[in-house]
Order: structure tokens, then C-alpha cells, then sequence
């Protein structure tokens, strides 16, 4: 099997992940949406560190986890505070913000 | 002509005061405000005639010293330091100047005296006093300056006076008006004095008169005609000669004293002080000073046609001022031949018509402020003092020996025929047919004022003014009566002003004898006289002025169209480009940047759909375009 | 370091076979997982479902050599991230389910031409990508985890310094959005003292009675009885009245002393 085969799954989730950003409504699973894509990244990162034969490319993907858990908690927070206030974890409740 | 001729010898601190005094009454009368009313005007008076005193003194100083050494001057303040461009504030008192300080300080005061009970009932006389005072500082500093610059200040500060004055009643809108056109044909004139400084500055690097006349000369010829003519603009706005005469009739609306002061006696021959002062650039110049002559030849015909025509008896003087001054400025442009003359013109010119003035402003004190003069008619008997001294004045200005006007006039005339060749015959002529339009029209407004049948309404009580106001013009009529003689006599105003205006020339064999030229200016001045009678003293005079007159006639009452020309030629088209400008500006300039902002607003409204709020619509967008990014990268790999 | 699955020798360019049977059962999963995410109406099902994909992931890591993000994507991620999610997935309503009808006009059309657009492209270019394969034998052969830290600590040390400020500011930044302001004064004791004894005040003036007291059964879910005999549904509570789980009170009420049997007995 050739190892390219994770790079078309990795592409493959990655517009999964973007579909289910653009579509979904619900902000928390938009989140995990973003997560999915994210992932998405890092398999594609790790795959290539393997295919080049050196480790930076799974260094990178640990950098994008680190990066990626801070996301989640201010993104969570966010959402709290939203829902907090509105009572609505819709994306598209808040669009305030417009012509 | 010696170029290097220094205009001043000595030194004298006293100078600065002439004009100080006057300028500090202004200052101080404007500043008190109404608390000043009670004693404004005495302080104001005092001042003007403490000024007088000191000219006097300065012209006794003068006549201690030798003819080439009677100028002086002093040094103020450096103005200017710029460079190579140094301005100095200095004045400078020399022949020329005394007299022109005289008159305006002498002459000055005795109108602050028949102002103090002219403008008696007037709530704002203060104010009136307070801008005469700036007025004589003004005019003291444009005849005493001893550059261009120091000139221009005054120029412009005699301009304000006169603006305000003109004004001063200002709460009728035609006056109001009269006064903004005075000002605005003055700036025309202005902008040739400023265009005569800055050539000054432009070729020889100094704007003071000396500076200037080290320049003076054949080699600059070129320069100096064209400075000539900025400087013939510049008094031709000033002394309403053509073409910019225009605003001198309407002038009349301010009080008749300032009318005598300002717009008869000294401010309007300012230009002829200018012409006569530059006698070193038109020396220098002779196209200049041709068109000087023209200018004057023009204006003095121009005036007296008109004065033949007005019933206003204020406007009638203003046009024969205007064609006096025409005299002065032809003599002007004769040359050295004719500066001294233009000035004993202008003296006695300042005499005899400020009495005539301050007479019509008696005359219209006793009759309710009218000014027609077909409402006139038999004053003789109701004010003997103003009929006497207006008579007097009336023979000094048509040029019946030995009054002062018949010394003047004759020596221009004699000066005009001597110009030599066609061109003084020319203007000779010329002369002598304003002489003899001057005795009708002169005579017409005598006939109308004080002989014939009485024709004022019925509520008109004429009576003779108060001794306040009857001594100044009794003072001003023996000056009309002796000044010419005075000046004339042995030629001495002549040779007093010769160190400064015609040094080393030397005069010619005259085209005619002065005697047959007295005996043609009298011959043309009796026949005016004689037409004028017939016209007026045989025909009963209407108390309305007829409407079926001939064309000639028509064109004299609108001041030979001169308005209508302006308004035609200057006002019209300017009115036009401003609105073509300001359409332009609305519909094209405005349209661009309009329509660039509305083509930008009407996109706007279009494109900003697209900020629907929603994060998605955002996210989709971020997606196409990375879509897009990407796509491009690849196409660029392939 | 082929711990389990990458079989030697293989064909250059190649993977093994048992990992080539790991990754085509496990593959479609993951996509029929990642699919399913996003139709699910339910957020916890997508929570679920996501949390199977990255299983999925961390095991095609450790099929990558790359054993120490495979762990680390099952204990920080699928661990710890994906349980942060379900907690505020619980703050914010288990239940609530998205409407899965779209309300933007084209919105649909355009994701998926935009998102198919986009893998078609990553794809092709996959295709042209680089064919080498190198293996991480080599670089793995201190340790993974070895190999790691030694890049970690000399050439990304830096990197590393940044993400952890990152990770500090992003709790702060949690805690301060977290942080509710005060709009009022915390009543005092003596405030809410007052409060419950103003008539009409809607709060009682003695502490709620607790509920239950029969032993018959789970005391929780019934009301206590007022000394007149009636029962007091405001003893119980609001999550169980929510959830309908409170027993009916009748059953419980006192009966008068002519009509008790208890009495009597």
C-alpha cells in the first residue's frame, strides 16, 4: 500500500471537517468540526515525517495539538459566555455583526 | 537730471510726530468709545491742528536752510530685513511733502472745525472724528514715506478712511454700496502701486525713492515705463481718473465734509502726489508719461461733460473735481515743465474747492439735507455768508483773475500748448474747452444755487449756518482768493519745488506767449459764462429736471455711461464666468466626486450583502478561497 | 521502530501488508465516522463519532511510527479535549438537537462544491507530491519519544518556549472569560433575612422542609408533608420535576384520624 493513501485520507477529513464547519449550526459541533480538520493536519504531518524520514513533521503535529487545546478552551469559554447571554448555542443566532 | 541727487540732507526727529498725533486721537477716540462722546471731537481737533503746528515749524526750519538742502528726513524702525531685501521705515520731508502736509493738516482742521457743528446732531460724530484723525495720520504718512512701501501703507490706510467714511451713514444700503465700490475700483488702482513696488524690487533690489532714483535714466527705460504705468493705474484708482473714475460721484454719500476733506482736497490728488513724487521714473519713461497726459486730457473733458448734466450739487463738484484733477495730472505728465504747476493746481484746487464744498454743505444745512439743485434757487438772500465765500470760490475755480484758480489753470494751459509739436496743440486745445466747460457748468450750479426764482418746498426754512461753520470756509475762500497769486507771484512755488521735481531743466521757448494764453482761457471762459446764462439765467429754471433732453444730455446724467460700461464689460462677464465657474464646480467638479462617491455608496450597498452576519458565510467564503489559492499554486506548478 | 504492524522487509515505497489491512478496515470507518458527524443531529452523537475518528487516528500513528502522538492523541485528545466538550456540551443542553434544515439560501450547493473542490485538488496534488519513502527507522532508532524531545529542546526549543506562554494565556484567557461580573452587592445574611420576612416575600421564611420521609421509599423523589397533612412539591427537586420522576403526592397524604387505619392499628 502506498503511504500516499493517508494522504488522501487526511484530505478526505479535512473536507469533511470544513463541510460540517460550513453547514452545521450548532457552534459546539462546528468546534469539533474545526478539531476534526485539525486532525486532518496532523495526520497529514505525521505521514509526510515518514515519508521524508526525519521527525519534524511529527514535532509540528505535536505543536498543532498544543495549539489545538488551547483553541478548545478559549473556544469553549467563548461559547459558554455566548450561551450564557443569548441562551442559544447557534452560530447563526449571533450575527449581529453585519451590513 | 542728476540720478545720485540726494533727496534728503538733514535729520529731523519732529517728522514722526505729524503723523503720531493724529494717529494717537484716532486710536484714543476709538478705543474710549462712547465714553469719549463729550470731548471727541475737541480732541481730535486739537490733535489735527498740533500737527498743523508742526508742520508749520518744519516749514519754517525748511526756509532757514538753502534750496538744496531743505529735505529731511528720519529714520523710524528697520521694517523689512530679508536678505538682500531691507525695507527701512523712514520719512522723508521735503518741498514737495511740506505742501501736501500743509494742506492736509491747514485744510484738515478747519474741516475737524466745520465738522464739530456739521455733524452736531449726529449720534455717532465721535466716530466720525475718530476716522478724520486716522485719515490725516494715513494721508500724512502716504505724502511723508520715504519709499514705495512706506507710500503703499499710507495708500491703502487713506483708502480705509475713505471707505469708512464714505460709509459712515452706512445704515442706508446705497451708501453702504457706494462706499464698497469706492473700495473695490481703489484696489484695481492699488494693484498697479503694488505692481509698481514689486518691479522696483524686481530690477533694482530697493523699493525706497532714492534707491529707485539712482536707477533713474535712459538705460532703464523699458523698466521705467512699465512701473510708469503701474504707477498711472495706481493714481488713476486713486484720484478717479479714467478709466477708474467711477466711484467718485457715488463717493458723495458720505458726510459733506468728508467730501470737502477726502474727496476734493487731499486724498484723490494722492495720485497726482504719486505721478509728481515718481517724476524720476516718468522722467525716465516718456510713453508713460504720454498716456499720463491722455489720461489727464481724457478725464478733465470727461468730468466737466458730466458735471454739465448733474442736479446733484454734491455730484456736479465731484465731477468738476474730477476734471480739475484731470488738469493736475496732464500737467503731471508734461513733465518738469508741469510738476510745479499740477501741485500749485493742486493747492489751490484744495482751497477753493473745499470751500465750495463745505458752502454746498452749508447750503444743504440750511435747506433740510437737500442736495437737488433745481430745488434750490435764490439763496443769495437767506445765507449771504455761503453765497460770498461760494462765489468767490466759484470765480477762483473758472479762472477770473487774479482769483488763485486763474493763476493755476493758466500756467497748465500755457504748459499744454508748450508740450511742442501737433500733440500740444492738442491738448492745449483740450484744456481750453474744459476751461470753457468748466465756466458753464460752474456757472450753472452758481445760477441754480443762489440766482433766479426760489424754488424749495414749502417746509424749507434756508437760513445762514453757525459761525463754527462759516469761519472755516471764510478761511478757505481767502485762501482761494490769494493762494494762487501767493504761488504764481515771481514763480515762487516754482522754484521751491524745483530742487525736487525738475532739477536742471531748463524751460524752453514757449509755442505761445503767456499772454495771448491768458486772453484765449479768458475769451473760452467768458463764453462758457455766456452760455450758460443764456441757458439758465434767461430761461426759467424747472424745480423738476426735464425728461425730454437731448441724447448728449442723457449720457452726461448717467456719467457718459461709464457705469453701464463697467457693468457691461467687467461686472456682466464676471457675473457670467462666476456662474459658469459655479455651475461647472455643482455639475462637474461636485459631479465627479458625487458620483465617484455614489458609484462607491451604490456598490456598497450591493457588495455589503455579503456581511450577512453569519460566521458560516464567512467560513464558506475562507473555503472557496483556499479552494481558489490552492488551485492557482497548482495551475502555477503545472 | 515498526512496533506491531510494519512487517520486514517490505517493498521500497511500500507499506506493509498488515498494515495495508489495518488502514482499509480502519479508513472507512474513520470517513464513515467523520461523515456521520456531520448528519447527526444530536451533539453528543457527534462528540461520540469524532471521538471514534480520532481513535482511529491515534492508532494509524502508532502505525506511522510515530508512537508517542499516537498516545498523546488518545489521552490529551480523545482524553481530555473531547470529555471538555461533552462537559460544555452538558452546560449548554445534552439535548438540545440541531435542525438539520439549512437557512442560508446556497449554502449547501456551495459548501460542497467548495469542499469537494478542495479535496479533488489536495488529491491530484497528492499525486505529484513526493513518492520517496524514507521510513523512520533511523530517526527512531534512540527512542521516539527520545528522537522528539531532542528536537524539541534544541531546534524548536523556541517554538516551544511561545506555545507554552500560548497555553498559559489561553487559561487565563478561559478564566477571564469564565468570570461573571457582579452587577450587585452579595446580599448579606442580614439582607436575606429581612428579605424572607417582608410580607409578601416570595421566599420562605424557615429553610425549605427536605423532602421524603417515608422509608418506604427513595425519600428524594416525595415531597414532605406540612403539619396539616398536605404536601409541599416545593421539597422536591426541580431536576427530578423536570424529568417527571416525582411520585404523585396523593399517595402520601396524611389522612384524617376518622378515616385512618394506621391510627387505629
Amino acid at each position: 500500500m502506498s503511504p500516499n493513501n493517508y494522504l488522501v485520507l487526511s484530505a478526505l477529513l479535512f473536507s469533511i471537517g470544513a463541510i460540517g464547519v460550513v453547514l452545521r449550526r450548532n457552534a459546539i459541533v462546528v468546534f469539533m468540526c474545526v478539531e476534526l480538520m485539525l486532525n486532518a493536519a496532523n495526520l497529514a504531518f505525521v505521514t509526510f515525517a515518514r515519508l521524508l524520514g526525519n521527525l519534524d513533521g511529527q514535532v509540528v503535529a505535536f505543536f498543532t495539538m498544543v495549539v489545538a487545546a488551547c483553541e478548545v478552551v478559549v473556544g469553549l469559554a467563548i461559547i459558554v459566555t455566548i450561551f450564557r447571554s443569548r441562551r442559544s448555542a447557534s452560530v447563526d443566532d449571533a450575527n449581529l455583526l453585519k451590513y | 537730471m542728476e540720478a545720485t541727487h540726494a533727496l534728503a540732507s538733514g535729520t529731523s526727529s519732529l517728522l514722526v510726530w505729524l503723523i503720531a498725533l493724529p494717529a494717537l486721537g484716532a486710536t484714543i477716540l476709538l478705543l474710549a468709545g462712547r465714553r469719549s462722546d463729550k470731548w471727541g471731537h475737541l480732541l481730535a481737533t486739537a490733535l489735527s491742528g498740533a500737527s498743523f503746528v508742526v508742520g508749520l515749524v518744519e516749514l519754517f526750519k525748511m526756509l532757514s536752510r538753502d534750496g538744496e538742502t531743505r529735505g529731511v528726513s528720519q529714520h523710524l524702525f528697520t521694517w523689512i530685513n530679508a536678505g538682500s531685501f531691507n525695507v527701512e521705515a523712514g520719512l522723508l520731508l521735503d518741498q514737495l511733502s511740506i505742501c501736501f502736509v500743509l494742506l492736509i493738516t491747514g485744510v484738515g482742521t478747519l474741516i475737524h472745525v466745520y465738522s464739530i457743528a456739521y455733524m452736531e446732531h449726529d449720534h455717532d460724530r465721535r466716530r466720525f472724528f475718530s476716522y478724520l484723525n486716522l485719515f490725516i495720520a494715513a494721508m500724512l504718512l502716504l505724502v511723508l514715506g520715504d519709499s514705495f512701501l512706506n507710500l503703499y501703507v499710507g495708500w491703502e490706510g487713506v483708502g480705509l478712511a475713505s471707505y469708512l467714511l464714505i460709509g459712515f451713514w452706512n445704515q442706508k444700503p446705497a451708501y453702504a454700496t457706494a462706499a464698497k465700490k469706492a473700495f473695490v475700483v481703489n484696489r484695481i488702482g492699488d494693484m498697479g502701486l503694488s505692481f509698481a513696488i514689486m518691479i522696483a524690487f524686481t530690477a533694482f533690489g530697493t523699493v525706497s525713492f532714492q534707491g529707485v532714483a539712482n536707477h533713474a535714466g535712459p538705460e532703464h527705460k523699458q523698466i521705467m515705463t512699465w512701473m510708469g504705468l503701474a504707477l498711472l493705474l495706481a493714481a488713476a484708482g486713486k484720484s478717479a481718473q479714467f478709466p477708474l473714475q467711477s466711484w467718485l460721484g457715488d463717493a458723495m454719500a458720505g458726510p459733506t465734509p468728508v467730501s470737502a476733506l477726502i474727496h476734493a482736497a487731499t486724498m484723490v490728488t494722492a495720485g497726482v502726489y504719486l505721478i509728481t513724487r515718481s517724476n524720476f521714473v516718468f522722467d525716465s519713461a516718456p510713453t508713460a508719461q504720454l498716456m499720463v497726459v491722455i489720461v489727464g486730457v481724457v478725464t478733465l473733458l470727461f468730468g466737466a461733460l458730466i458735471g454739465t448734466a448733474k442736479d446733484d450739487i454734491k455730484k456736479a463738484l465731484a465731477a468738476s473735481t474730477m476734471s480739475q484733477i484731470g488738469y493736475m495730472v496732464l500737467a503731471a505728465g508734461l513733465g518738469p515743465a508741469g510738476y510745479a504747476f499740477a501741485i500749485m493746481h493742486l493747492l489751490t484746487h484744495g482751497f477753493f474747492k473745499a470751500s465750495m464744498f463745505l458752502g454746498a454743505g452749508s447750503v444743504m444745512h440750511g435747506m433740510n439735507d437737500e442736495v437737488d439743485m433745481r430745488k434750490f434757487g435764490r439763496l443769495r438772500l437767506a445765507m449771504p455768508i455761503t453765497y460770498i465765500t461760494f462765489g468767490l470760490g466759484y470765480l477762483a475755480i473758472i479762472g477770473v483773475p487774479p482769483f488763485s484758480g486763474f493763476f493755476s489753470k493758466d500756467k497748465i494751459i500755457e504748459a499744454a500748448f508748450n508740450a511742442g509739436g501737433p500733440r500740444g496743440w492738442i491738448i492745449g486745445f483740450a484744456a481750453l474747452l474744459g476751461a470753457a466747460i468748466t465756466a458753464f457748468y460752474m456757472t450753472r450750479v452758481m445760477v441754480l444755487t443762489f440766482f433766479g426764482q426760489k424754488r424749495w418746498a414749502d417746509e424749507a426754512h434756508p437760513h445762514e449756518s453757525p459761525k463754527l461753520m462759516t469761519a472755516p470756509i471764510i478761511i478757505l475762500s481767502i485762501g482761494s482768493i490769494a493762494a494762487g497769486a501767493l504761488f504764481a507771484f515771481g514763480s515762487s512755488l516754482q522754484h521751491w519745488l524745483e530742487p525736487v521735481v525738475a532739477r536742471g531743466f531748463v524751460e524752453g521757448e514757449p509755442a505761445l506767449q503767456p499772454i495771448v494764453v491768458s486772453i484765449m482761457a479768458l475769451v473760452a471762459v467768458a463764453l462758457g459764462v455766456a452760455l450758460a446764462y443764456i441757458k439758465y439765467v434767461r430761461v426759467p429754471v424747472e424745480a423738476v429736471a426735464p425728461t425730454n433732453v437731448s441724447i448728449w444730455t442723457r449720457f452726461a446724467r448717467r456719467d457718459l455711461l461709464q457705469d453701464a460700461f463697467n457693468e457691461a464689460v467687467f461686472m456682466r462677464p464676471g457675473q457670467y464666468l462666476t456662474r459658469a465657474l459655479s455651475f461647472f464646480d455643482r455639475k462637474v467638479v461636485d459631479g465627479a466626486v458625487n458620483g465617484t462617491g455614489a458609484l462607491f455608496g451604490g456598490l456598497s450597498v450591493r457588495v455589503r450583502r455579503v456581511q450577512t452576519g453569519y460566521v458560516r458565510t464567512y467560513a464558506l467564503l475562507i473555503l472557496v478561497g483556499a479552494a481558489l489559492i490552492l488551485a492557482a499554486m497548482l495551475a502555477a506548478r503545472i | 521502530m515498526n512496533l506491531i504492524l510494519a512487517a520486514n522487509p517490505f517493498t521500497p515505497g511500500q507499506t506493509g501488508t498488515p498494515e495495508a489491512v489495518l488502514f482499509w478496515i480502519l479508513a472507512p470507518l474513520a470517513v464513515l465516522a467523520a461523515v456521520s458527524m456531520i448528519f447527526v443531529k444530536k451533539a453528543v452523537h457527534s462528540a461520540l463519532l469524532l471521538a471514534w475518528v480520532m481513535i482511529t487516528l491515534a492508532i494509524f500513528y502508532i502505525a506511522e511510527d510515530a508512537p508517542f502522538l499516537g498516545i498523546v492523541q488518545i489521552v490529551v485528545y480523545t482524553g481530555a479535549v473531547m470529555m471538555l466538550f461533552l462537559f460544555i456540551l452538558m452546560l449548554v443542553g445534552v439535548d438540545s438537537s440541531d435542525s438539520l434544515v439549512e437557512t442560508i439560501k446556497g449554502q449547501r450547493v456551495m459548501a460542497m462544491i467548495g469542499a469537494l473542490g478542495f479535496a479533488v485538488l489536495l488529491i491530484g496534488a497528492i499525486g505529484r507530491s513526493y513518492t520517496g519513502f524514507a521510513g523512520l527507522t533511523a530517526a527512531n532508532t534512540d527512542g521516539n519519544v527520545e528522537g522528539l524531545a531532542q528536537l524539541l529542546f534544541t531546534r524548536y526549543v523556541w517554538a516551544f518556549e511561545v506555545v507554552s506562554a500560548l497555553l498559559i494565556t489561553a487559561a487565563l484567557g478561559a478564566m477571564v472569560l469564565g468570570h461573571r461580573e457582579r452587577s450587585s452587592e452579595r446580599p448579606t445574611q442580614r439582607e436575606l433575612s429581612i428579605l424572607r420576612f417582608r410580607p409578601g416575600s416570595k421566599l420562605p421564611g424557615a429553610p425549605l422542609p427536605n423532602p421524603g420521609v417515608y422509608a418506604l421509599h427513595n425519600a428524594v423523589d416525595v415531597p414532605a408533608l406540612l403539619p396539616d397533612g398536605t404536601p409541599d412539591p416545593s421539597s422536591v427537586s426541580r431536576v427530578l420535576k423536570a424529568r417527571g420522576d416525582v411520585l404523585d403526592t396523593k399517595a402520601f397524604e396524611m389522612h384524617t384520624i376518622e378515616e385512618g387505619e394506621d391510627e387505629s392499628k
